[in-house]
């Protein structure tokens, strides 16, 4: 991910229509490219000024991992555009408890702030959404 | 209705574009409207011309190009997906274009569905 | 508003019919497509999951993948409906968003 896109100034508010999008992340970073190329699309419908959540449960927990180091498989670490996602006014960021437990992480394990929700938590946040896409 | 359809996977490896065109296909007959089809990750592999599958079972390329052709279905391929995958205009099938990741997100704002189809 | 969920992975594969189960709110659909249609084929340890799944979700499974891995309908879980790709249509426009868990 070489360039961030623009964040268009406020008043191309080209639609009017604000939907609830969320991107469910499920899978482990770097394995597959879905954890990369899932973000550019976080970045891009936040320009859109659409009401963005993003939600990493199963091995998707996996993507938010500190201390990612990929010099040695020779693929770009992207983990850091994480921290840009506050820029684009991406705040809403979730982690299933349960996904964490499983794998020994704790929020300390994170490189963002994020809020863990518990199974109940979550399907209500996700029963809520409008626009859910997933990889 | 107006559904927009999303195609993670390219053509053949996942049953994804299989079940992508089928429903599109079927939302047609119900005389729903497609708002658009949007092609990302290895999605974009379905907009390549030069593909030649056997003859024996189905084309999924050309199966695409003609729900263009016949409906006028708007089948968008991302263009930084397909840069990566080294998809281009020159290679497109017909019926398709290349555009940005936002074509998505406007059909995920303007249709009333958003499926998604991956692996 | 309820969503209509869709799983396309066998549930000896991968656990997204198991996360899509543990996630679906109470009164949405789950539609089994593609090798997801392995979740609704009684006899089996998953074949529970189902049952009990039935009792507060609306279970499908898209009839032309059952049928294109040899699966006839007798096989399948009580409280499991068959539907076509039309169907699957009718349940995207019957729910207020579609959820898939691949």
């Amino acid at each position: 991910m070489s360039d961030l896109p623009e964040i268009p100034p406020d008043d191309e508010d080209e639609f009017g229509v604000v939907k609830k999008f969320c991107y469910v992340n499920r899978k482990a970073p770097y394995g597959t490219v879905y954890a990369l190329e899932s973000l550019e699309m976080v970045l891009i419908s936040a320009a859109f000024d659409q009401d963005v959540s993003v939600v990493f449960m199963d091995d998707g927990v996996y993507q938010i991992k500190k201390d990612q180091e990929t010099d040695g498989i020779g693929i770009k670490n992207f983990s850091k555009t994480f921290r840009a996602l506050e820029g684009y006014d991406v705040e809403k960021l979730y982690v299933s408890k349960e996904s964490m437990d499983e794998r020994g992480l704790t929020t300390d394990d994170f490189l963002v702030d994020v809020e863990v929700l518990d199974q109940a938590a979550m399907s209500a946040l996700l029963a809520e959404q409008e626009v859910v896409i997933t990889a | 209705m107006k559904f927009g359809v999303l195609v993670n996977e390219g053509p053949f490896t996942h049953q994804c574009s299989d079940s992508a065109y089928q429903f599109t296909k079927a939302a047609l007959e119900k005389g729903h409207e497609i708002y658009r089809v949007f092609f990302y990750y290895d999605g974009v592999n379905n907009a390549n011309k030069l593909a030649e599958p056997p003859t024996d079972d189905r084309n999924l390329m050309a199966n695409w190009s003609k729900l263009a052709e016949e409906h006028g279905v708007d089948l968008v391929v991302c263009v930084a997906a397909a840069l990566r995958r080294g998809l281009n205009d020159d290679i497109l099938a017909p019926g398709f274009r290349i555009s940005g990741l936002g074509q998505l997100i406007e059909a995920g704002i303007q249709a009333d569905r958003l499926v998604t189809f991956g692996d | 508003m309820s969503k209509l969920h869709t799983v396309n992975k066998s549930p000896f594969e991968r656990n997204s019919f198991d996360s899509c189960l543990k996630h679906a709110e109470d009164g949405s659909a789950v539609l089994l497509i593609e090798d997801g249609v392995y979740a609704a084929v009684s006899g089996g340890e998953v074949a529970t999951r189902i049952g009990e799944a039935a009792g507060r979700l609306k279970v499908y499974v898209l009839g032309p993948d059952l049928a294109a891995r040899g699966m006839t309908e007798d096989r399948i879980c009580d409280g499991v409906s068959v539907v076509d790709y039309g169907g699957f249509v009718d349940l995207a426009e019957a729910h207020d968003a579609v959820h898939s868990w691949m």
